[in-house]
């Protein structure tokens, strides 16, 4: 612990970011702060000049046109690329030359908008396999099945069965992720961050594909999900309805730069965002 | 209340089918009924249904394609052999000797999967096929020009037979191009058997573990697997050292078999034959590659009378490209599909 305080203190954002976070997190410290954040793909600048704060619980929203870097804030936050320039903290630790699975068990949980589940094991093993690190029996323990082992995997299937509830999926346990409808499967990428225990859940378009009434369902379990796991969650979403319905805090980015931060109302009437969106109807 | 898993019953049927298979084999022996050149090749065809369950964990459950299972076979049955000449005071009792030479050769096997492993498997790409091939290779060429004994002196190793001054009466283990000579046969069918039974209780209850699990994620998506926090190297290797040492077991059954054995009985044709059964018997199908290896190994056997033994490489070639086709190819697919009626569920320990 102390060594994680002091790590925490050399490392604060040297800026101060700009808060979109909401007053009951304002007591506590933020869950992320990202300062500076950039990155570029060879002359390509995707994303530049990332200033974000996110608090403890609350819901983010992170919007913008086709091609904005959403996407890639996501991959940079989860480390599939590597940042350019500018920090990334979870709870005050630098990320900084962290693997994907590192950041992982740091705190940072997620799905991916072209969905990426373990196709050939059922539901059920995906979300075990998600509770990875929540087991702790060895390999050879797995092998000779020791009590330890029996123990923990009666745990990790009760545990599993539980997370799929949460979204009435407990049924399709025994069914092959990949034969799954599409709604499920997007379901299911998200009851499988969840297993990971995660401090921070980021979204990738999580109602894409989704009929009106399952994204009516799935703005409920989002909420939900925050108020009985007491997480964060940042969501990137083209379905406008859902963004200014459950989103506290919104962030805006265009061409890689963010044009706009604050809540619903603020970004609704905000000129830039909408000349953003309307300039790319027409 | 409970249901049983479909994994575990799974399992459960392969365990049967090797028991029962034996308990038959062993009924047919009692009675007479067996020839003596297919009795000359059941613990072979043991040591090949290990060798096939042990890849099927590389390339089916991981997921990554290896071209050298021979030369894990390899070090095991050099290094069992000369465990077992060297224990030959130390452990006089046969089984128990035996035994010893497997683990040995087992070690052996782990050992040369860490060295290629742990440099190649941090790469992503296909650089394991290209490795583990030249592996193969140079193992055998290493084996080749080895000369191991031992006298009163101690043990002698050396890179040619100029070099290798054995005293008079010392005893040779491997000698270069001859390779093993003057082995004690250790190598019992029942011996074989028990190895099945242990190779399967490993990669079966290792698939169905918080590492199987882990392994199969990464053969899936990587990227989903490293999101929710699996250390990527971690259990790759975990895999592919498993069916190294696996093979290396195996290869110490197979070398104490014979009075004598060449470096060239696990050349680049065993890895391909074992990838054979491995392709034929279903990537990441347990009961797959002990039926197709134990077929495949015994048919041809039996007809090496009809001269087809010249073109029998050949054969398993074409099959094996053929079969990639099938596998690949959507229209052969779903003329297959509508041929054999579809396999359901995942191909885990199936
Ligand atoms: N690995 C990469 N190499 C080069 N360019 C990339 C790479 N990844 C993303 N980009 C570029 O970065 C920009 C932002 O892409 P990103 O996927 O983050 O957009 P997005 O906001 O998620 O869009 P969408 O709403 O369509 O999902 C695009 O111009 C894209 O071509
Ligand atoms: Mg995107």
């Amino acid at each position: 612990m102390a060594e994680k305080k002091q790590f925490q203190k050399g490392k604060m954002v040297p800026v101060p970011s700009v808060s979109i976070i909401p007053e009951r997190d304002l007591d506590k410290s933020p869950i992320l702060e990202c300062s500076h954040l950039g990155i570029d793909f060879g002359g390509l600048t995707a994303v530049n000049e990332f200033n974000v704060t996110v608090g403890r619980t609350e819901i983010a929203g992170l919007i913008g046109p086709n091609g904005a870097g959403k996407t890639t804030v996501f991959n940079l936050l989860t480390k599939v690329y590597q940042p350019t320039r500018g920090t990334i903290l979870l709870d005050g630790l630098d990320t900084h030359g962290k693997t994907p699975s590192q950041v992982n068990r740091m705190g940072i949980a997620r799905t991916f908008q072209n969905i990426r589940l373990f196709n050939n094991l059922t539901v059920e093993d995906n979300v075990k396999i998600g509770l990875h690190n929540q087991e702790k029996y060895s390999m050879f323990s797995g092998i000779l099945r020791l009590p330890k082992y029996w123990r923990q995997e009666k745990a990790a299937h009760e545990r599993a069965l539980e997370l799929l509830s949460i979204f009435d999926m407990q049924d399709l346990a025994n069914h092959q992720a990949g034969s799954l409808p599409y709604g499920a499967q997007r379901r299911l990428e998200i009851v499988r961050a969840l297993a990971t225990n995660p401090s921070l859940l980021l979204l990738d378009e999580p109602a894409a594909g989704m009929n009106p009434s399952e994204t009516a369902e799935l703005m409920e379990n989002i909420v939900k999900i925050r108020d009985t796991f007491q997480i964060a969650i940042m969501l990137i979403e083209h379905d406008m309805s859902l963004v200014m319905g459950i989103c506290e805090g919104i962030c805006v980015l265009n061409f890689g730069q963010i044009i706009a931060k604050g809540t619903a109302e603020e970004i609704q009437s905000n000129p830039t965002v909408i000349e953003a969106y309307l300039g790319k109807q027409q | 209340m409970k249901k049983i898993n479909k994994n575990s019953l799974n399992g459960f049927i392969n365990y049967g089918i090797v028991i029962a298979a034996f308990a038959v084999i062993q009924a047919l022996l009692g009675m007479g009924r067996l020839s003596n050149s297919l009795q000359s090749l059941l613990v072979p065809a043991c040591c090949y249904i290990v060798m096939a369950v042990s890849l099927n964990l590389t390339v089916g459950i991981l997921g990554e394609l290896s071209l050298g299972h021979g030369g894990f076979m390899s070090l095991g049955a050099f290094s069992g052999i000369a465990a077992s000449i060297l224990l030959q005071n130390a452990i006089p009792l046969a089984p128990a000797r035996l035994a010893v030479s497997m683990a040995v050769g087992a070690l052996a096997g782990a050992l040369g999967g860490v060295i290629v492993g742990v440099p190649v498997l941090r790469l992503q790409g296909d650089y394991l096929a290209i490795v583990t091939l030249a592996f193969g290779q140079i193992i055998k060429n290493i084996i080749m020009v080895l000369y191991v004994g031992v006298d009163e002196r101690g043990i002698h190793i050396a890179a040619s037979s100029e070099r290798f001054d054995l005293a008079p009466g010392g005893t040779a283990i491997i000698k270069g191009p001859m390779g093993a000579v003057g082995v004690t046969k250790l190598a019992t069918f029942t011996a074989g058997f028990i190895l099945i039974l242990i190779t399967l209780a490993v990669v079966q209850n290792l698939v169905n573990s918080r590492a199987g699990r882990a392994i199969m994620a990464l053969r899936d998506n990587r990227i989903a697997a490293e999101s929710v926090g699996i250390n990527t190297t971690k259990y790759k290797l975990m895999a592919f050292v498993t069916s190294a040492a696996l093979a290396g077991a195996a290869g110490a059954l197979f070398g104490l078999n014979y009075s004598s054995t060449g470096a060239s009985k696990f050349d680049f044709n065993t890895s391909i034959l074992v990838l054979v059964f491995v392709v034929l018997g279903g990537l990441g199908s347990i009961r797959g590659s002990i039926i197709a290896a134990a077929l495949l190994y015994v048919l041809p056997e039996m007809l090496r009378g009809l001269g087809l033994n010249d073109f029998r490489m050949l054969i398993y070639a074409i099959v094996l490209i053929l079969v990639m086709l099938a596998t690949n190819n959507d229209q052969l697919k779903a003329l297959l599909g509508r041929v054999i009626p579809k396999r359901k569920g995942a191909v885990t320990s199936g």
